[in-house]
């Protein structure tokens, strides 16, 4: 049922308070509702903090328990976990929305057009493959083409939403 | 000879900065008065200490009308010399003009006051106002410029006819209002002036650091003519005031000049004439707090 747990080394992000948005590693439990926590690559000094404000990630680092800050900054970096951070799909989400967030009424106008265009290429298609399949007589249709083109469009999409976030 | 000659041009270098200093040494003093009156044409003759011995701190010895003796101030009595403009001045105006007058047997014309008594005096004298400071008419007024807006800004118009559009800022003009482009063949809005306090500053610059605005288009340029000489005849008083607006030659071959030279800047950036064209609108969940512009 659960996956993650509260464990010496378990890396975990910040969601709220003075450190809102960073990573740091668990080092030592303190009682029911603190831990020790230790972030030297993200810029957190060593502390107690609060369990709640934490988030548990999948990744976990392997040090003894109340290692001292070079032991977790080896660790930390011996496992890469900041590039592996971004590669995951959490903190790209808080990005886009941080992005987001951050674009102006130019922006907004360029995607909104990248946007249009792109549901006006896949409906294209799809009418094509209704007109097909209602020739042909209720053959059963290949999703796969669509999605192809999607894929095509959603690079396209994503390419124009970078330029728009420049 | 020497002496007196080293004497001498030192004393006009000192003579400056003290002037007080009692009258000795008088014929060298003519002397250097004599050569450096061939070197300057009038020169401050040297000043007299002060004739008024002084008792205590701000007590003199003798009177005004003493002072006024001692000082011979009846021989030195003087007068500005006469300006250009009081010489103007020394015209008096007209007082009275000749009219002629009809009707025969009336002597033919009249004499008669150009300005005339008041015809009406109130009961009670207005009292005089209290002094203020501070209360400047309008056109001495401070005009401030929002730090988001720069020449080439976009804006988003919020009022009038044309609210909703976006629109390029050229400069602010002396009453403080925005000169303002659409340019006219994106979006149909022409040189117009916007009031700052109505108007969204966005973040996106087009780059007007070379374009020239003509400087005939001041405040007096945009100001609504209304005309005033209604003749009084009744009945079609109120079809002679303008009601149809009509484009002068004039507003066309400035928006031409204007326009010319901001398209071609904004055909530069990528999709921006699209951007001038569409309108600006809210739309469920979009909140004007949180937007960035």
């Amino acid at each position: 049922v659960f996956k993650r747990f509260v464990e010496i080394g378990r890396v975990a992000f910040i969601s709220f308070g003075p450190h809102a948005g960073k990573l740091v590693a668990i080092v030592d439990v303190i009682d029911q509702n603190r831990a020790l926590v230790d972030g030297p690559c993200s810029g957190v000094r060593r502390q107690a903090m609060p369990f709640k404000c934490m988030q548990l990630t999948d990744f976990v680092l392997k040090f003894p328990h109340s290692a001292r800050q070079k032991c977790v900054r080896l660790a930390w970096q011996k496992e890469n976990i900041n590039e592996k951070w971004a590669a995951t799909r959490w903190a790209k989400k808080i990005e886009a929305r941080e992005k987001k967030a951050k674009m102006t009424d130019f922006d907004r106008y360029k995607v909104m057009k990248a946007k249009k265009m792109r549901n006006r290429i896949i409906k294209h298609e799809m009418k094509k493959l209704q007109k097909m399949s209602s020739k042909k007589g209720k053959k059963p249709e290949k999703p796969e083409k669509p999605e192809k083109t999607e894929k095509a469009q959603k690079s396209e999409k994503v390419q124009k939403a970078q330029k728009a976030q420049k | 000879m020497a002496g007196e000659k080293a004497a001498g041009e030192k004393k006009p270098g000192e003579k400056k900065p003290s002037k007080k200093k009692t009258g000795e040494k008088k014929p060298a003093e003519q002397k250097t008065s004599q050569k450096e009156g061939g070197e300057k044409k009038k020169r401050v003759k040297k000043h007299h200490a002060s004739r008024n011995p002084v008792l205590a701190r701000g007590i003199g010895r003798y009177s005004r009308s003493a002072m006024y003796a001692r000082k011979a101030l009846y021989k030195r009595k003087y007068t500005a010399p006469e300006t250009k403009i009081e010489k103007k001045k020394k015209e008096k105006p007209r007082a009275t003009i000749t009219k002629p007058v009809g009707g025969d047997k009336n002597g033919g014309s009249r004499v008669v006051k150009i300005r005339k008594m008041p015809r009406y005096y109130p009961t009670e004298d207005v009292p005089r106002k209290l002094l203020s400071h501070g209360k400047k008419p309008f056109c001495q007024h401070k005009r401030r410029l929002r730090g988001s807006i720069t020449p080439g800004t976009v804006l988003i118009l919020l009022t009038g006819r044309h609210r909703g559009k976006r629109v390029v800022f050229l400069k602010q003009l002396d009453t403080g209002l925005l000169l303002v482009t659409g340019p006219l063949a994106i979006n149909r809005v022409p040189l117009r002036r916007a009031h700052q306090k109505f108007v969204i500053a966005t973040s996106t610059k087009v780059d007007v650091s070379g374009v020239k605005i003509p400087k005939h288009l001041t405040d007096a340029y945009f100001k609504k003519k209304r005309l005033r000489k209604p003749k009084h005849q009744e009945g079609e008083i109120f079809d002679t005031e303008k009601e149809k607006y009509e484009i002068t030659e004039q507003r066309k071959t400035d928006q031409k000049a204007v326009d010319s030279q901001i398209l071609a800047r904004i055909k530069k950036v990528p999709q921006l004439r699209g951007y001038l064209r569409s309108t600006f609108c809210l739309s469920n969940g979009v909140y004007p707090h949180k937007l960035v512009f």
